[in-house]
């Protein structure tokens, strides 16, 4: 039986038919747009589809049943932090004073949110061990941006024109180097030590006048905790460098390490990995980023602030001439924060700190269960994840990680994240995260232990898997070989509609 | 599970954080229950005024919204589903932007649409990174008719090294408030600093509709991309990018069907040519077959992205708004072609009656060429009139001079718009206290400090 519904959907081009819908919004005046000039008319009307409300729905109830969900079943997917999104959220989110203000609200009618988001600065400011926080970036990767724009402020600020290196070890996230680059920066790759860490030494060696940034994701994409931080910490002050960290791990270390007391200069946050807020598919996501006493003076702009009075104001254009200037249109991605404000006073200081201690012991109980069936190149204590590999099965079967991943669909899991980092042969990044219940780490266990044993009696069905999904694997090379990205609506497109 | 692994407390696992690196205990409130916290919320929800009759625009419009958008939305396989790098399942999801990449292109009449950005501002920003890498050349032309903060998040992404430089408004005549084209001209002639892109766009921040084709064609001229700032809703009506030859269209796809929320999330739109495809940052999902032959949907041509190539890709965007994306998709396929063209119609209709009703007390507008739906008027004293109407209850749309302080020929401006949502009685209320509070000065000094706008 399939995990999600089987039943593909026409294209909602091929489910319209003219004439049909309608109902929505009175019919203007005749005359409503005989003022426009006409050059700037549209000439060719848009060839949308036209639904009554019911096929539409149907449509989008229909294609969402193709998907997997967290609210449909365990996402072991390592790097993601994939946790159950409480339900309260949605609804804060869409009670009508924060759904329907609008952003260029003058203050004294935004009172609420504009507390709201004070209130989570500082409660991120805390949990992070930073000077001040930014609530503006829309998701990790352009909080990076933001990071690596204050980090080349401050160097300029400073006279220090020289830096245009941006270090980062082989395990970082892709994200790392891409924001070096469109931050102006090259990219110097580090390799990783032999047990899995910063390889500290060549660290040091890569270090010098020309280092802008190290960034480092700590605990790493490994799910190891670097326990030489420290000491790489103040090798890189010491070169006058500075340091950010990737707070995609965030989710293991809540009131265990804060990284603005260990040094770290600047964080981002993932709110929809740590703080529980939906993945939506692929996104929105917000990133906020904090910063220590080197860059505050750097910030985007707009920052809140609580005047003295007790009142709370959005900083106007131009009022602090040190800050990189906007990230994004208005204050951030508030409907998200709303939804991480939640979160965290639902769980406060206790609660998040046992949100990591779970976390973490799923992430050991889980390494412990699989061990035997699957290699585990870094045995020892993991963080929030940890990395096993189908290497020792690939050799004696010819079966890989991807098709045991894919083999997981058909006994009812999403695959974890696989062959990345990029540093582990087949390997397998699983996180479990604190809101799965043991007997679910159990039957994934032995689930993933099964597909092991699978691979010695019948390893052409695992590496032809999946084979209860709606579809089998994708014929990848042609679409990018063809792209067919739009629909023709006025041609139809080459493949038939399933129905 | 500690059992399991011989240790008898959590602690055993983080002996691996050194002594000198723990953290000091959190010092945050102890946890609240669901019932206190959603007490809490409303509360704080209440304290914002969402109740005003409102004329505020400037990027973000009040739309009806069909609530099956919402209802849909909130199924759990839409909006608790991880990004779709397992197509097998995930084809829900995968079909959606498929549709999305469609249905924009279709509204944009361009060829190929991403999955999704940030918001108008940084889809704007990367449009503008895109123009430098297709040309090879590094500085680009924004009108100052684009959205002031389009215009500072443009220029915050091309601080690693390229120009961005703004072209003027036109301040007179005819046609003030639009691009300075003798100005834009002048700018591209400076062949020794060849010009990448030219950014404009229409209807422009004062709600004014702009010479796009001519511009597209001195951009061309000169060997430059055209960028084409839009507002989707616009496009049922006005001419789309893909009609006057704009090479790269980028907007906020807010109004179709997404709530306000205090600046997001909302949804960046991003589209091009099939000549810029390569170039386009951000997912893009594709239409292929499965081993069997079965039509199915898979995210393609990911050469361009940071998972794949690192520090060679076209963006560092991971996350984007794939539910936004999915919420305009439905918001369009419910709303449909003509209740498209009827709402953008509507907002026309609204806003020639706020005018007249405005021209009735006396209040003209602050340029005369043609709009869509959202206008500036010539209000002295404006920061003061604004704050009075409040006051009373409404919500006089945006004060120019805070929002472009550094544009002195609006300093007497309102801007205001109207949209389908907009009444009759809003706009008579609106005069009917206009007029009161003009009729009403003497002028006082503006309180500074709080209250303000940006």
């Amino acid at each position: 039986m399939s995990v999600t519904g089987t039943r593909l959907q026409p294209t909602i081009f091929e489910r319209g038919r003219p004439g049909r819908g309608g109902g929505k919004i009175p019919h203007p005046p005749k005359d409503a747009l005989d003022r426009l000039p006409a050059d700037a008319r549209r000439v060719t009307p848009p060839a949308l589809p036209e639904l009554s409300e019911g096929e539409a729905v149907r449509h989008y109830v229909n294609l969402s049943q193709l998907n997997y969900a967290i609210d449909t079943g365990f996402y072991p997917l390592g790097s993601c932090t994939m946790k159950f999104n409480p339900k309260l959220n949605e609804w804060a989110a869409r009670l009508r004073g924060f759904a329907e203000l609008h952003p260029m609200a003058p203050d004294e009618t935004a009172q609420g949110t504009l507390q709201l988001l004070w209130e989570l600065e500082q409660a991120l400011a805390e949990i992070s061990g930073m000077r001040a926080v930014t609530l503006q970036p829309a998701a990790g990767a352009q909080g990076e941006l933001t990071g690596i724009l204050m980090i080349r402020a401050y160097h300029r600020a400073r006279g220090d024109t020289e830096r245009t290196e941006v270090l980062v070890p082989d395990s970082s996230h892709g994200t790392n180097p891409a924001t070096a680059s469109m931050a102006g920066y090259a990219t110097i790759t580090i390799p990783s030590a032999p047990d899995g860490g910063v390889d500290i030494e060549r660290f040091r060696a890569a270090l010098g006048p020309r280092t802008a940034a190290v960034m480092i994701t700590n605990p790493s994409t490994l799910g190891l905790f670097e326990s030489r931080i420290g000491e790489l910490l103040k090798a890189v002050h010491a070169a006058g460098a500075l340091a950010y960290m990737d707070g995609a791990n965030l989710n293991a270390i809540l009131g265990r390490f804060k990284p603005g007391e260990a040094g770290f200069d600047v964080m981002h946050f993932n709110v929809h990995k740590t703080f529980s807020t939906p993945h939506g598919g692929g996104g929105p996501g917000a990133g906020p980023v904090g910063v220590g006493e080197r860059l505050l003076p750097y910030l985007p702009e707009p920052r809140v602030m609580r005047t003295d009075d007790g009142a709370f104001r959005v900083e106007r254009t131009g009022e602090r001439p040190t800050s990189i200037g906007r990230m994004r249109s208005f204050v951030g991605n508030t409907g998200v924060l709303v939804r991480a404000y939640a979160y965290i006073r639902a769980h406060g200081a206790s609660g998040l700190r046992e949100v990591s201690d779970d976390a973490v012991l799923a992430a050991n109980y889980l390494k412990h269960r699989v061990a035997g069936a699957y290699d585990l190149p870094y045995d020892r204590p993991c963080k929030h994840e940890f990395v096993a590999s189908a290497s020792s099965i690939k050799h004696a079967t010819g079966v890989r990680t991807l098709d045991i991943a894919k083999r997981l669909i058909d006994h009812g899991y999403h695959p974890p994240t696989i062959y990345f980092p990029l540093i582990v042969d087949e390997g397998m990044l699983i996180e479990p995260t604190e809101t799965e219940s043991k007997e679910t780490l159990d039957d994934f266990a032995d689930v993933l232990i099964a597909i092991a044993a699978e691979a010695i009696s019948d390893p052409d069905m695992v590496k032809s898997a999946p084979h209860s999904a709606p579809v089998r694997r994708l014929d990848e090379a042609k679409a990018a070989r063809q792209p067919n990205l739009r629909w023709r609506p006025m041609t139809g497109a080459q493949t038939p509609c399933p129905d | 599970m500690l059992a399991a692994l011989g240790i008898t407390s959590v602690d055993a696992l983080f002996a691996d954080i050194p002594d000198a690196l723990r953290a000091t205990p959190l010092d945050l409130p102890p946890p609240e229950p669901e019932l206190q916290l959603a007490a809490r919320l409303r509360g704080l929800a209440a304290r914002n005024r969402t109740d005003l009759v409102s004329f505020l625009g400037a990027g973000v419009y009040r739309h009806w919204s069909p609530p099956a958008v919402d209802q849909l939305l909130l199924r759990g396989e839409w909006y608790t589903a991880y990004t779709p790098y397992q197509p097998e399942i995930s084809q829900g999801t995968l079909q959606s932007i498929y549709e999305y990449e469609s249905l924009m292109a279709e509204l944009v009449a361009m060829d190929v649409v991403s999955a999704s950005h940030y918001d108008g501002a940084a889809a704007t920003a990367e449009a503008a990174l895109m123009t430098c890498r297709a040309t090879r050349r590094e500085r680009v032309l924004i009108s100052r008719g684009v959205h002031p903060h389009y215009r500072e998040t443009t220029a915050t992404y091309m601080a690693g090294g390229l120009e961005l430089e703004e072209i003027p408004l036109v301040l007179e005549g005819d046609a003030a408030g639009t691009t300075d084209l003798a100005a834009l001209e002048a700018m591209l002639a400076d062949t020794e600093r060849p010009v990448a892109g030219v950014i404009a766009a229409n209807p422009d921040f004062l709600g004014l509709l702009e010479p796009m084709p001519r511009m597209a064609e001195l951009a061309h001229a000169a060997g430059a991309l055209f960028v084409a700032v839009i507002e989707p809703v616009s496009l049922a009506v006005l001419a789309p990018p893909g009609e006057y030859g704009a090479d790269i269209a980028a907007g906020e796809g807010q109004p179709l069907g997404i709530a306000p929320q205090y600046g997001g999330p909302y949804l960046g739109i991003l589209a091009s040519t099939d000549a810029l495809v390569r170039q386009i940052p951000g997912r893009l999902v594709g239409m292929t077959t499965d081993l069997d032959g079965q039509r199915a949907f898979v995210m393609t041509m990911r050469a361009r992205e940071q998972d794949i190539r690192r520090d060679k890709a076209a963006s560092n965007i991971c996350t984007n708004q794939a539910l936004l994306a999915l919420a305009a998709s439905i918001y369009l396929a419910i709303i449909g072609p003509h209740g498209l063209r009827d709402v953008a119609a509507n907002g026309a209709a609204r806003a020639a009656e706020l005018e007249a009703a405005l021209a009735d007390i006396g209040v003209e507008r602050l340029h005369p060429g043609a709009y869509l739906n959202e206008f500036a008027i010539r209000v002295a004293d404006a920061p003061v009139v604004h704050r009075r109407l409040l006051d009373r209850g409404v919500l006089a749309g945006l004060v120019l001079a805070e929002a472009m302080p550094d544009e002195p020929s609006v300093a007497d401006g309102l801007l205001v718009c109207a949209t389908e949502v907009t009444t009759s009685e809003d706009v008579a209320r609106f005069a009917e206290v206009l007029a009161e509070v003009l009729a009403g000065r003497p002028p006082v000094a503006v309180e500074a400090g709080a209250g303000g706008m940006r």
